[in-house]
């Protein structure tokens, strides 16, 4: 039985449950609902969860350990010899395609079911006939794995079968025991809603599983990267020169340099525009201003940063070359190219302005208003108030901001990869083209190369470097604004 | 201090001669170059707005004046008389397409001379006029409509990329200096044949609805596909993130105690909505890709990997609104006999439910609009050339997504690929200020006020 059709049974089954369990309470109790524990719905339910969670987690059980006893009991069919001529994996990988081809021509009708099971590579061209139901084999069937094919066949549909049985058996017994079990002392509503609080707990916890994701994936590639590639050779190198051929020289210095110089160069265009934006919109401007510079600054921040990426490419890079590159408006010629530092810099600096402003702005709001009477009222100016009392009283909360935009920025990618060009190099000069770290992590990841090459692994090692960076600025920023609203509360 | 020095203190105030008089409707030095300082501050803050919506205005006018050339399209229309004989040997033939053009440059001299232009360019230079896909969609139209052979058709064909840019304005006749493809002959002859009415430029469905066709034909090339992958991919993120969004807040809302594993998830949450975006395309690429083996490029794992990023907006944004539902709500379902499961799904949760959606639909917008992951599970790699064929296709085969389209468009280094990738960027934008305004709209209608 298929998946799709196994779920289809579950789920008339729970249909059942519900009907049968509900209609189990009322008829104990002669239609009198009055006299249950519960309303008569939670018994329906209870029956439900009883036939669906346990034959579910079977099910999933199932899914995951299948494959791993079916390819151990297979590839011990496949002699040492076919083993050593190319590896195992790619042996299994042809080994089950044949078993889905021979599928297929079974299910197409060009072959009989015996025969699929029973063809020998001495009497037909099983590679001919598979080609025939669109299932294309590189080399030639040997008779070896076929034969591992047609017994992975058998072991799987004797699989399918069982996993069938189980599961709907697992769902049966539930639903009975459930049915069995309820009567109107029964509390069913107490059984239910301890079921949804733990639905509510794991969907909680799905936060949790994507951080041990994330470190789990970063983590595991990224030992296989230093088994291969020198740790010291990775952090402390001076250049960066992936070859898909091998060979590469692998260090992240010039990247690490070209990310913090771009986001240095955003964070001077982003923060004293915000901050002046930020002290103007929550001191001087009118509600009416206010209503509508808000919102216009903030759509700053709603724009995709594939939209930022191609302002920086095709707009703001031929600018610059206008004004710096060779007969440009300066009459220099200190740009090459249109992509450089202080494009990608320049325009992540706007995507910056509303986050900085927008937070600084929270954070200027949250200053008491008795310190400004007071301020005032020794007769200090407004601006003088501002850049005495409310910044210095503001200064963590902006900080704290400053710091969640940097981490914006060392790890925005789009803007780097159209707007900062692809050579990594350590130089000083901003109109010079250079590449980040995210950059490197998308073009290492988009190619072709082999996921076991230190070419590719390096990728991993990289996010890893990315990953720690942000999360240290993040934890920083987050535990100083924390600090500092705790002050006035 | 000694009587001395206060009496010579006192001394000299009294006696200083230069004492001035201040008045009330005049300020001092010193105050106007407070109030100058005060004024110029604040001109500050009003420069530094300035420049952000200069910004602003200037990344719109960016966009729309590079992009609205990609709605229009350059047309040729040609009569093609469809010639059973010719037909047939052209289906004959191993390279069917090359015939077809030889059947169209003929129609097309024809029309020519019938509408007396007289062009001195040779077939070969003619074919220049069209796209390279003209030819298989006179094809396509045989093909589907075979009662059509023995009579005349009229056919819209696709004007090539040159000569389109050159009635956008893009291309001008001193480009053509560097360029192999066409000279000033072909120019001339777009001028007449525009006059003639043969040629013209209208809006383009095929942008929109099109498929992207390969990367030699910019004028052929359509968001439509990645617009179905951009489609499939938000229903994956919506089917996910709100039900397992609204069910985790209301745990941490509602339920949690005070402990370890709680406070565990919320600082977790917090992080999340700050790791960078190329991380979570890191993580889908190890886990749903190397290690569960789900199909490459699919609209199904850029939808989970776009459901983990959008999780933490969600959460927080229904905190908020489940918060904002008062504490008299809950204690009168209580009051009542409610347990607190009933009290929070049947009472809180509808109130705080136009809140919810508002979160969502930001987070999706977001969502929409993100690339980096995108591109690390496959979804440039692939180009759509073809509509997924059914529901499970939809999700599971190869797509592309809008974002990744442009950015794939981006890369090609060709100004007529450019004028496409501004061109999805206004499609892109358009579906985020609908989903935009539907949140603003949701909002006002639901806002109340306790």
């Amino acid at each position: 039985m298929s998946l799709p059709l196994v779920s289809a049974v579950l789920l008339v089954l729970a249909v059942a449950g519900y009907i049968f369990g509900r209609g189990k309470a009322l008829k104990t109790v002669g239609g009198d609902s009055r006299r249950l524990h519960s309303l008569s719905g939670y018994y329906g339910w209870n029956a439900v969860v009883w036939t669906l969670a346990p034959s579910l987690l079977l099910l999933v059980i199932w899914l995951l350990l299948q494959p791993i006893v079916i390819n151990g009991s297979v590839s011990s069919m496949i002699s040492e010899e076919t083993a050593a001529g190319s590896s195992l994996d790619l042996v299994m990988s042809d080994v089950v395609r044949i078993a889905e081809g021979l599928d297929l021509a079974a299910t197409q009708g060009v072959m009989s079911a015996e025969d699929a099971s029973s063809i020998r590579i001495e009497l037909t061209d099983v590679r001919d006939r598979l080609g025939d139901v669109g299932v294309a084999l590189g080399s030639d069937v040997t008779a070896e794995t076929l034969r591992a094919a047609q017994a992975y066949r058998e072991i799987s549909a004797t699989g399918y079968l069982l996993r069938s049985v189980v599961v709907i058996g697992a769902a049966l017994l539930g639903l009975v025991l459930a049915v069995v079990r309820t009567n109107p002392e029964f509390r069913a509503r107490n059984a239910v809603e301890s079921v949804v609080r733990w639905i509510l707990i794991a969907a909680a916890s799905i936060a949790v599983l994507t951080t041990l994701g994330i470190v789990l994936s970063l983590i595991f590639n990224t030992v296989e990267f230093f088994r291969i590639y020198p740790a010291s050779e990775f952090f402390f190198g001076l250049t960066w020169a992936p070859s898909f051929g091998g060979g590469s020289v692998l260090g992240i210095l010039p990247l690490i340099w070209a990310t913090l110089y771009i986001s240095l160069i955003a964070l001077a265009v982003a923060v004293p525009i915000g901050l002046f934006a930020a002290i103007y919109l929550s001191e001087y401007a009118t509600p009416h201003v206010r209503a509508v510079a808000k919102p216009l600054l903030e759509i700053l921040a709603g724009i995709p940063t594939i939209v930022y990426g191609l302002f920086a490419l095709l707009t703001v890079g031929p600018l610059l070359m206008n004004v710096f590159g060779s007969g440009g408006a300066l009459g220099v010629n200190w740009m090459s190219g249109a992509s450089s530092v202080l494009t990608a810099g320049m325009v992540m600096g706007i995507m910056l302005i509303p986050f900085v402003s927008s937070l600084s702005d929270d954070i200027i709001n949250a200053v008491p208003q008795a310190m400004r009477d007071g301020s005032l009222g020794l007769g200090a100016t407004h601006s003088e108030t501002v850049k005495q009392v409310i910044l210095p009283a503001a200064l963590p909360g902006i900080v704290g901001a400053i710091l969640l935009a940097a981490s914006r920025a060392i790890g925005e990618t789009m803007i780097v990869v159209l707007g900062a060009g692809a050579a990594a190099r350590l130089s000083v000069n901003p109109l010079e083209a250079m590449t980040t770290v995210t950059a490197k992590i998308v073009s290492q990841l988009t190619g072709d190369a082999d996921f076991a090459s230190p070419e590719a692994l390096v990728a991993f090692a990289l996010g890893m470097t990315l990953f720690v960076v942000t999360l240290g600025l993040n934890i920083i920023a987050l535990y100083i604004v924390r600090k500092y609203r705790e002050q006035y509360d | 201090m000694t009587d001395t020095t206060l009496a010579q203190q006192s001394d000299t105030s009294h006696a200083s001669p230069e004492r001035t008089v201040f008045s009330i409707l005049e300020g001092d030095a010193l105050t106007r170059k407070r109030n100058a300082a005060e004024a110029r501050f604040k001109l500050y803050g009003i420069i530094a707005i300035g420049i952000g919506l200069f910004f602003l205005v200037a990344l719109l006018w960016a966009i729309l004046s590079n992009g609205l050339g990609a709605f229009t399209q350059t047309f040729v229309k040609v009569e093609v008389p469809l010639n059973q004989q010719q037909i047939e040997e052209a289906e004959k033939s191993v390279v069917k397409t090359s015939k077809y053009r030889a059947i169209l440059i003929e129609a097309f001299e024809n029309d020519l001379s019938a509408a007396n232009i007289s062009t001195g360019i040779s077939a070969k230079d003619l074919e220049k006029l069209f796209s390279s896909g003209a030819a298989a969609t006179i094809r396509d139209h045989v093909l589907a409509h075979p009662d059509s052979i023995g009579s005349t058709v009229g056919f819209d064909l696709i004007a090539s990329s040159r000569v389109d840019g050159y009635m956008k304005g893009r291309v001008d006749r001193d480009d053509l200096a560097q360029d192999k493809n066409l000279d000033a002959a072909h120019l001339d002859l777009a001028d007449q044949l525009q006059a003639a009415g043969i040629l013209e430029k209208r809006f383009n469905w095929e942008f929109v609805f099109g498929t992207d066709a390969s990367d030699s034909r910019p004028e052929q090339a359509g968001i439509g596909a990645s617009m179905v992958g951009s489609l499939f991919m938000m229903l994956v993120v919506l089917v996910l993130s709100l039900p397992i969004g609204v069910a985790a807040s209301i745990y941490l809302e509602e339920f949690a105690p005070q402990n370890r594993f709680t406070d565990l998830i919320e600082v977790n949450i917090s992080n999340l909505a700050a790791v960078p975006s190329i991380v979570f395309g890191i993580l889908g690429l190890a886990v749903f890709i190397q290690f569960m083996h789900l199909p490459q490029s699919a609209p199904l794992v850029g939808g989970l990997v776009l459901t983990l990023m959008t999780l933490p907006t969600i959460i927080i944004s229904t905190r908020a609104s489940l918060k904002a539902v008062p504490p008299s709500i809950r204690d009168a379902a209580l009051g009542i006999g409610a347990s607190k499961m009933q009290s929070i799904f049947h009472h809180v949760l509808p109130l705080a439910m136009p809140g919810i959606l508002t979160g969502t639909i930001i987070g999706l917008a977001q969502a929409l609009g993100e690339t980096a992951p995108l591109l690390l599970i496959g979804m440039v790699g692939f180009i759509a050339s073809n509509f997924p064929d059914g529901v499970a296709a939809g999700f599971l085969s190869p797509n592309s997504a809008m974002p990744a389209q442009i950015y794939e468009w981006a890369k090609r280094a060709d100004p007529a690929f450019y004028e496409r990738a501004w061109g999805g960027i206004i499609v892109l934008l358009v579906f985020l200020m609908a989903m935009n305004i539907i949140a603003i709209i949701l909002r006002r209608r639901f806002e109340r006020r306790w």
